[in-house]
């Protein structure tokens, strides 16, 4: 086994463990999914027309929850110091950290979308669609989240300043998303907001392990 | 591969407050240096600038030719406060990372099980660890994978009468082979070795 596969298996293993790892970020989706209607009303049609865009923004939100640990752990117990020790670039352990993220908590939220989605309303023949543009916009979220949390190592109530930093690098995600659910609902050409943000998480994998990595090296220095 | 360490007029500063400066030194294959001064002069700061994890204020550090990103990745160890051990995992599991990450094999990282008595700890979470057995855990990963040069931060302040001289044997084993060591210490370490102080 390579060292980066069992550094993935690691990150998988210890995301699981993590307070409730991905349970948390699914109950906490799903908590925001049952909240909906009680703020907005019950009324179907009105929820059927916000349901997709809702889900898209609960996922944004929920994605949010464990980026916060994403290194904040390994920074202040000594094992980001030992990762880098190694022959492994910075960049790439950054790489599989986020990629780590993304199947633990990505991949089980966008399970969870889907049904969160139809739960309000949202007709069952968008499933494929929300648990595609979820796995695709959840990569996006994990690795330009994973700017956020690196920005915030060391910082107090560092949760907090990785949310504020990563909300904005959420927003292309969210409306190249949010407009692929949209135009599909409305019966309209869907392909484009879904190349978007499919190229934006490329991007985001491309380049936020550089800044990750440069980050961590500054946080350690 | 790390042939020698060397420090050539090393200044280090951390919180806009100046440790040291001009700081030189050597260490050649077969030799431990204990690096001594008074708390908050430095030690740590230097053991992680010589590990790349620490900016030089001014001055150099080389590994005797080795390209210096090379040299750290491949060429040594570090053992500092913080251990990076994961309460939650089994100290086996986190043994069996830590070896293979810095290059080891199963059959090292048995042996260094074996050889500071973790083996039947082994499949304890690392919380249920007492603080020495949590030590050695850290130290077993120095053993079970070969790299030349160990920085160890006071590595045997939490350990027992009986484990500071065994690991203290396994250092100057080390240095026998031709290894390297420079260790921060409050206390003599326990083999030869010349003392690089850092003055306060």
């Amino acid at each position: 086994m390579s060292r980066l596969s069992t550094l993935l298996s690691r990150e998988v293993a210890l995301a699981w463990g993590r307070g409730g790892g991905p349970l948390v970020a699914v109950g906490f989706y799903g908590g925001v999914a049952t909240l909906v209607p009680l703020a907005i009303g019950p009324e179907p049609e009105r929820l059927a027309a916000v349901a997709p865009g809702l889900a898209w923004v609960a996922l944004a939100l929920a994605s949010l929850l464990s980026l916060e640990r994403l290194l904040e752990r390994d920074y202040e117990d000594g094992a980001l110091d030992l990762l880098t020790l190694s022959p492994t670039p910075l960049e790439l352990i950054c790489a599989v950290k986020c990629f780590g993220q993304w199947l633990a908590t990505g991949a089980p939220l966008a399970l969870a979308a889907p049904v969160a989605a139809i739960a309000l309303g949202a007709s069952p023949t968008m499933a494929p669609l929300i648990f595609a543009c979820a796995l695709a916009g959840g990569l996006a979220f994990a690795f330009m989240g994973g700017i956020g949390a690196a920005l915030s190592l060391g910082a107090r109530r560092g949760g907090l300043l990785t949310a504020v930093i990563v909300l904005p690098l959420f927003v292309p995600p969210v409306i190249f998303g949010g407009g692929a659910l949209d135009a599909y609902a409305a019966g309209l050409p869907w392909e484009a907001g879904f190349a978007l943000m499919a190229a934006y998480a490329l991007a985001a994998i491309a380049l936020g392990p550089i800044a990750m990595a440069a980050a961590c090296r500054n946080a350690l220095s | 591969m790390i042939t020698a360490l060397e420090l050539r007029d090393v200044a280090v500063r951390r919180g806009g407050r100046l440790l040291f400066e001009g700081l030189r030194a050597t260490l050649s294959p077969g030799e431990a240096r204990a690096l001594t001064g008074a708390n908050g002069s430095g030690k740590t700061s230097l053991l992680r600038a010589v590990a790349g994890l620490v900016r030089l204020d001014a001055g150099e550090i080389s590994f005797g030719g080795a390209e210096p990103s090379e040299a750290r990745g491949a060429g040594l160890h570090l053992v500092g406060h913080q251990d990076g051990l994961k309460p939650a995992r089994t100290a086996a599991e986190e043994l069996a990372f830590w070896s293979h990450w810095t290059g080891g094999t199963p059959e090292s990282a048995a042996a260094a099980a074996e050889a500071l008595e973790l083996t039947p700890l082994l499949e304890l979470e690392v919380r249920r660890l007492s603080a020495g057995q949590r030590r050695r855990l850290a130290l077993s990963r120095v053993l079970a994978s070969p790299r030349t040069l160990w920085l160890l931060d006071e590595p045997l302040s939490p350990l027992d009468a009986r484990w500071r001289q065994r690991f203290g044997e396994m250092m100057a084993a080390h240095v026998a082979r031709g290894g390297m060591i420079l260790a921060a210490v409050h206390d003599p370490l326990p083999l030869p070795a010349r003392t690089l102080e850092i003055a306060a």
